[in-house]
C-alpha cells in the first residue's frame, strides 16, 4: 500500500471541474493496481472511469465518484460508482448506442465504457439523476 | 491550468504530452498549436503521447481534430508513441482515429512527415552532410 491510503475503505472524489476528472483517473489507477489488474486492464478501467466522470460533469452537472477494491472470493478487482443529481437520462438503451450524443461529444462515452468493463450497471429517470457502478475483475 | 510546450525543430513541430492533461488542457494545446502552425510556417507537427497512460474519446477527438486543423493549415501530423494497453484500449472504445497518421517513435513520425512532403530523407532538414544511405525495401 502507497503512502497511507487504506485501499480497503471506498475512496472518494467529487466531480465539479476537469481537474476532477484527472483526480478520479488517478485514483482509479492507484485502486486498480493494487488490486492486481493487468496493466491492459487498469488502462481498460481508467479509461471507462474517464469517460463516465466526464458524463457526471458534463450531463449531471457534477456529483461524485466512489472506488472500492472489491473481491468476490476468487479474484479481486475494483467498483466504481458514478452518482449524480442531474437531468437523468430518459432512453438509456438510445444513450447506450454507438455515436448518440447530446452533447456534441463523440457518443462513446457509455457505449465505449461498458465495452471496457466486465460488469456494467445504470440507474436512472427523468429528475432523478444517474447512478452508473462498473466492475473490473482480476483475471 | 497546465499548458504543453510545443517545440519547434527545423519544419516541424514537436508537441510531446508529459501530463494527465485536463479537458480544457487539451482544448488549449489545440489553440497554441494551429498559431504555432501559422506563425512557423511548419509543415509537420509530431504529437508525442509516450507517457500518456490513457487515451480516451476527448483526447481521442482533440487528436483528430488537430489532424485536420494542421492539414486546413499544409501541415502534417503524426501521432507518434502510442502504449500498446492504450491502442487495444482505444479500439475497444470505438476510437478508430480516422485520418490520423501514426508511427512507433518520434525518429520515425520525423521520416513520414518528410516522406509526405516529398523529401527522400528527413536528414534533408539539417545542414550536415547526409549519412551513408541505407538499404530501403
Amino acid at each position: 500500500m502507497t503512502s497511507g491510503v487504506d485501499l480497503s475503505r471506498p475512496q472518494q472524489q467529487t466531480v465539479g471541474s476537469d481537474e476532477d476528472v484527472v483526480r478520479v483517473r488517478q485514483m482509479v489507477r492507484t485502486v486498480a493496481v493494487a488490486a492486481r489488474l493487468s496493466l491492459v486492464d487498469q488502462t481498460k478501467v481508467v479509461t471507462a472511469a474517464s469517460e463516465l466522470a466526464r458524463n457526471t460533469l458534463v450531463y449531471g452537472g457534477g456529483g461524485t465518484v466512489e472506488v472500492t477494491a472489491v473481491d468476490n472470493g476468487r479474484k479481486p478487482g475494483i467498483r466504481i460508482v458514478f452518482a449524480d443529481s442531474g437531468p437523468g437520462i430518459a432512453d438509456v438503451d438510445l444513450a447506450l448506442t454507438d455515436g448518440y450524443t447530446t452533447g456534441g461529444g463523440l457518443g462513446l462515452g457509455l457505449s465505449g465504457a461498458r465495452r471496457l468493463v466486465d460488469e456494467f450497471d445504470i440507474l436512472t429517470a427523468p429528475g432523478q439523476g444517474t447512478r452508473v457502478t462498473i466492475t473490473k475483475w482480476s483475471r | 491550468m497546465d499548458r504543453v510546450p510545443i517545440l519547434k525543430i527545423g519544419d516541424i513541430l514537436l508537441v510531446s504530452i508529459q501530463v494527465d492533461m485536463s479537458d480544457q488542457t487539451a482544448v488549449a494545446l489545440q489553440e497554441d498549436l494551429a498559431e504555432r502552425i501559422v506563425a512557423t510556417g511548419c509543415h509537420g507537427v509530431i504529437i508525442d503521447i509516450t507517457a500518456l497512460d490513457i487515451v480516451d474519446s476527448f483526447v481521442g477527438r482533440m487528436l483528430s481534430t488537430i489532424a485536420s486543423i494542421s492539414r486546413v493549415l499544409d501541415a502534417e501530423t503524426v501521432v507518434v508513441g502510442m502504449r500498446p494497453a492504450v491502442a487495444i484500449t482505444l479500439v475497444e472504445l470505438g476510437l478508430s482515429l480516422n485520418g490520423i497518421r501514426t508511427a512507433l517513435n518520434v525518429e520515425r513520425g520525423m521520416e513520414l512527415v518528410a516522406a509526405g512532403r516529398g523529401y527522400d530523407d528527413y536528414d534533408e532538414f539539417d545542414d550536415g552532410p547526409d549519412p551513408a544511405p541505407t538499404a530501403s525495401p
